[in-house]
């Protein structure tokens, strides 16, 4: 059972003709899903992606678009150092949108080029972070943008991410702090995250999970095992605590080349802890 | 928090009500109601195969998870029909998992080597799911399969499907818990 397998029917060769087209708009933008779906990674298939992110013709009631939104977020699905170029222009997009899908797709991609356009977004600091009115979101995506300048960046994004940290918005001290402890390692940081895992509020304790998989926070595992969350969810979030446990601090590289590293033999204590309580949750 | 007050209990009589409370479509109470029943164990067996007749399928999900738990023998063919089958993976997972902590001494000596044969057959096909915490979870089962028999063809087996998952499984985590799995 494979992704394409579920996939409907839309061959490689079909999904590519119907981006390039532009006389269905709604076939184009389903293709580009699709193409991002099932990482198609085919070069016609990214110069496609490339062209609809210039696209004009596909335009949402309130002036954004859509179409953009779903070439940009494809591209990160993808595998084209090609792609960083157009993603950090899109930063600049009149769609919140559009901005939101380049700046998660530049973190997926892992190019730190990509700092210095995902900084400027952050123009005015905490300050200027505030809701645009009659819209359900802030002048920038600032949760996507903070996040990425965590994955990408170095330290001395520090003092241009801490103001976020007392942010009105939880969801963007989140990110805060998540940026935060993968930029110093510092535990301080994570634990704002595993004190979120105790709040009232169910969606922000699943953000929690995810932020602290996502950075594999070792000594988060219980409070992970304990707070009140599908086990579907804490599951995910201990396997990113694991892997962390099992790989060394420094180890950046792929799977695979962790694979050829990979000593059968030494399954730490915090790692067997972990997985028991992984054990506990199935 | 009136549902896990009735799952302390531990009371016979409760366990109706907690089966209803699997299809009320509240996961919260769904969770402290499969919690009680497996506490209740095998006498509430029959009234949970009863539930899995129902349409609800949110229910019968829920009434697996407490099936899987329990270990009752009774709920073999389901569990092994659900942990290859099902559609859902949260569900594939709890089946998966109840087929590595099946009360084997229920079993009458020559049913128990034939069940047996037929968890084993299902849990090699699971470990190669393509999710990878059902995976994780065929390999804790496979582990509890070693654990309670002594058939050395079986064993051996097991042991070829672990050392495959530790050179082969695209995900670390598996890998590391079919290693934990050969340490013990």
């Amino acid at each position: 059972m494979s992704d394409i397998a579920d996939a409907p029917p839309l061959t490689i060769d079909q999904a590519i003709a119907n981006l390039q087209q532009t006389d269905d708009p709604g076939l184009r933008y389903y293709a580009a899903w699709w193409i991002g779906r099932f990482r198609v990674n085919h070069p016609d298939a990214i110069a496609a992606l490339l062209a609809a992110l210039e696209d004009e013709q596909d335009r949402s009631p309130d002036g954004g678009y859509p179409l953009r939104r779903n070439a940009a977020r494809a591209l990160g699905k993808l595998d084209s150092s090609l792609a960083v170029p157009a993603l950090l222009k899109c930063l600049d997009s009149s769609d919140y949108y559009v901005r939101e899908a380049a700046a998660q797709s530049l973190e997926m991609l892992g190019d730190p080029a990509a700092v210095p356009g995902l900084l400027n977004l952050l123009a005015g600091g905490v300050e200027a972070a505030i809701a645009v009115p009659d819209k359900p979101h802030l002048v920038q995506p600032y949760n996507a943008i903070i996040e990425a300048l965590g994955t990408l960046g170095d330290w001395p994004l520090v003092p241009e991410i801490i103001p976020f940290l007392d942010h009105d918005q939880p969801q963007v001290r989140n990110a805060a702090a998540r940026a935060l402890y993968q930029l110093t390692g510092k535990p301080e940081y994570a634990e704002r995250l595993v004190e979120v895992l105790y709040c009232p509020d169910l969606q922000l304790r699943r953000s929690a999970l995810m932020d602290l998989g996502a950075v594999g926070y070792g000594p988060a595992a219980g409070a992970i095992a304990r707070t009140l969350a599908e086990n579907s969810m804490k599951l995910i979030a201990l396997k990113g605590v694991l892997e962390r446990q099992l790989c060394p601090d420094d180890f950046e590289g792929r799977l695979e080349d962790y694979a050829k590293r990979f000593d059968p033999l030494s399954l730490s204590a915090p790692a067997i802890e972990t997985m028991a309580l992984m054990d506990s949750l199935l | 928090a009136a549902v896990a007050a009735l799952a302390a209990l531990k009371d016979e009589r409760a366990a109706e009500m907690l089966i209803q409370t699997l299809g009320y479509n509240n996961p919260g109470a769904a969770v402290a109601a499969v919690d009680g029943l497996i506490k209740l164990g095998s006498p509430v067996v029959p009234l949970l195969l009863a539930q899995l007749d129902s349409d609800n399928y949110g229910a019968r999900a829920w009434a697996l998870r407490a099936l899987a738990g329990i270990g009752d023998p009774r709920g073999l063919t389901l569990l092994l029909k659900t942990a290859t089958d099902d559609f859902a993976l949260s569900v594939r997972r709890a089946a998966t998992r109840g087929l590595g902590i099946i009360q084997w001494e229920a079993l009458e000596p020559k049913a128990q080597q034939a069940a047996q044969a037929e968890v084993k057959t299902a849990l090699l096909q699971v470990v190669r799911d393509p999710e990878w915490v059902v995976r994780y979870a065929g390999i804790v089962a496979v582990q509890g399969l070693a654990m309670a028999v002594d058939d050395h063809s079986t064993i051996a087996a097991i042991e070829d499907c672990l050392q495959e998952r530790i050179a082969a499984d695209e995900v670390l985590a598996v890998r590391a818990r079919a290693q934990w799995a050969v340490q013990q």
